[in-house]
């Protein structure tokens, strides 16, 4: 059983197919990369798959389950999390906050209006061990808007990893980072554990190689090339495409 | 501890009201302010912590209103006409939320606004129902226990419990972790439904909860004038419900009271003495929106830290501008 199965998987915007006949399998435990030129149909992928977006045909599989008509709300209930290429966090709140709205979205207290917030004590410390993970837990009290860029993507990570997923969806975690944030990241990246199965959309090769067991390689919403490392690195249609021969 | 303080200094001002304004007709005036404050209080539940601005509110009042005064006069006891227009309200709140909660942003404002409207004309051309231009007046205020209402101090003591309880009510809510939900879905739906929020779902609460207190506003205000007509779910009502709320400071649980208590004083007693008052209000929100557009509570709350970091020298000032210091 995969952990994400796609068939056929259709999209378009207008006359423009952003994704075309896509078949996908990714298999438990796996990390994959997607790569591929802008406007290859790399994110409206993750869109699909996330639900934010209806496919015009084809189907979605989370180990096993049929999702392609769940709606986006009842995804992450299902195991799967996503970050986003633009950062989309919360700027009023302070890091843990972040957090513990990630957290709170599977939990059935999200309902409850006569609680206190801050009376519920687990919460906040499987929040600060979230926070902990990415290296953050310092600033936890910190207001998001007083954070710089290397440490908002760090709490998207932190705040997707919070929720336990089993299918774990990057879209370019290493956008706009320096190098040694990137390395940070890199880091933090590999020691996800294996149970998480782990897709990628990124353009560093440098740094996201190291990260992936197999490549994809998009090109005008298809899939073009699929392998290992090495084959897709290899691969004449991997050249053409980047480079335009 | 100081916020208790002023919370405790705050409550016995309001508890001793009929002792220090001894005149019935300024008791009035204040059972008036706490009854807009909880209509304001609920609209800001939508228009601060969902976002949602809504002008269609002065309707769901207009309904509790209606409703109370239509069974009483009509006949039936008090208690079974109060909890009759709780229902409705809880109804009529539901069939808004369901029409209106198809947008956000402008197009909630505009359904909302046509809701509004289309039951200002029902109040008004439903002739056999609610009297028309006439209204209907309701004959007596309710007696809790036995206690009558008829005074003005009695009936103050009525609306303050009220609003205390709705009070409490809000600051639990926002404090909870279904308000942090809320809050959520203000600043970033899409993220909250890729959280695994039903976004929809957390804002319908939020209208059912926002209308049933305006509901109860209006059904206090029936008791207080014990006359409604249609002039009560007009456009200018919704307005001014609204006015309050942002004069007063969106997203906070003082503001919309500090903001009805404005309103109401210009009403009433500035229009004693200045003939065109509204002209004063007018002047006065746009004072407001250029030294304090964050409302009357925030803005005050920033300006005296600014006072005192004054005085306390520069160095205080700078680190005051810059957010605190270091917060790390």
């Amino acid at each position: 059983m995969s952990a994400l199965e796609l068939r056929n998987l259709v999209k378009s915007f207008g006359g423009l197919r952003v994704t075309a006949d896509v078949n996908l399998d990714v298999a438990p435990g796996e990390r994959r990369l997607i790569i591929g030129p802008n406007g290859a149909g790399k994110t409206t992928l993750f869109n699909l798959i996330a639900g934010e977006l209806r496919p015009d045909g084809g189907s979605i599989r989370l180990f096993g389950e049929d999702i392609t008509r769940l709606p986006c709300r009842s995804r992450p209930h299902r195991g799967l999390a996503r970050t986003y290429q633009i950062i989309t966090l919360f700027p009023r709140e302070t890091l843990l906050r972040n957090v513990i709205l990630s957290l709170l979205g599977l939990s059935p207290l999200r309902w409850n209006p006569v609680l206190l917030l801050r009376r519920q004590k687990a919460l906040f410390a499987e929040a600060r061990a979230a926070l902990e993970r990415v290296g953050l837990d310092r600033i936890a009290e910190r207001p998001l808007a007083e954070t710089s860029y290397g440490e908002r993507r760090r709490v998207e990570i932190a705040m997707a990893l919070a929720q336990q997923p089993r299918l774990l969806l990057l879209d370019e975690p290493f956008a706009g980072l320096s190098i040694d944030e990137r390395k940070d990241v890199q880091r933090l990246l590999l020691a996800i554990p294996r149970e998480v199965t782990v897709v990628m959309i990124e353009h560093d090769m440098d740094v996201a190689l190291d990260l992936a067991d197999r490549i994809t390689l998009m090109h005008f919403g298809e899939i073009i090339i699929e392998g290992t490392r090495a084959e897709v690195v290899a691969h004449p249609r991997t050249r053409e495409v980047y480079l335009g021969e | 501890m100081s916020r208790w303080i002023a919370l405790a200094l705050a409550l016995v001002a309001l508890a001793t009201v009929p002792w220090w304004v001894v005149n019935g007709y300024y008791v009035n005036i204040v059972s008036q302010i706490l009854i807009y404050a909880i209509l304001a209080l609920g609209l800001n539940v939508l228009v601060g912590y969902a976002g949602l601005v809504s002008l269609g509110h002065a309707g769901l009042f207009g309904v509790a209103c209606y409703t109370v005064a239509w069974f009483v006069a009509a006949g039936w006891g008090q208690l079974a006409a109060a909890l009759f227009a709780l229902a409705m309200i809880i109804a009529t709140s539901a069939v808004f939320a369901v029409l209106s909660l198809r947008a956000t942003g402008i197009g909630f404002l505009m359904i909302t606004l046509a809701i509004g409207q289309i039951l200002w004309g029902l109040a008004y051309r439903w002739i056999g129902v609610t009297g028309g231009d006439n209204g209907i007046n309701v004959p007596s205020r309710p007696a809790p226990f036995g206690l009558s209402l008829t005074f003005s101090r009695p009936f103050y003591f009525f609306v303050l419990v009220v609003f205390l309880v709705a009070v409490a009510a809000m600051a639990v809510l926002i404090r909870s972790p279904f308000g942090a939900s809320l809050k959520g879905t203000r600043d970033q739906p899409r993220r909250m439904t890729a959280l695994g929020y039903n976004v929809w779902l957390i804002r319908f609460v939020a209208f059912l909860f926002s209308g049933f207190w305006s509901g109860v506003a209006g059904v206090l205000f029936c008791y207080y004038n014990q006359f409604v007509s249609p002039n009560v779910l007009a456009l200018s009502s919704s307005a001014e419900a609204l006015l309050m709320v942002i004069s007063g400071g969106t997203g906070t649980l003082l503001g919309p009271i500090a903001g009805a208590a404005l309103v109401v004083v210009m009403k009433n007693v500035a229009s004693a003495y200045i003939e065109r008052w509204n002209l004063v209000l007018g002047a006065i929100f746009v004072a407001i929106v250029i030294f304090m557009p964050e409302g009357l509570v925030p803005g005050s709350v920033r300006l005296w830290r600014w006072a005192w970091s004054l005085r306390r020298g520069p160095r205080a000032a700078a680190a005051l501008r810059t957010g605190g210091g270091s917060a790390g």
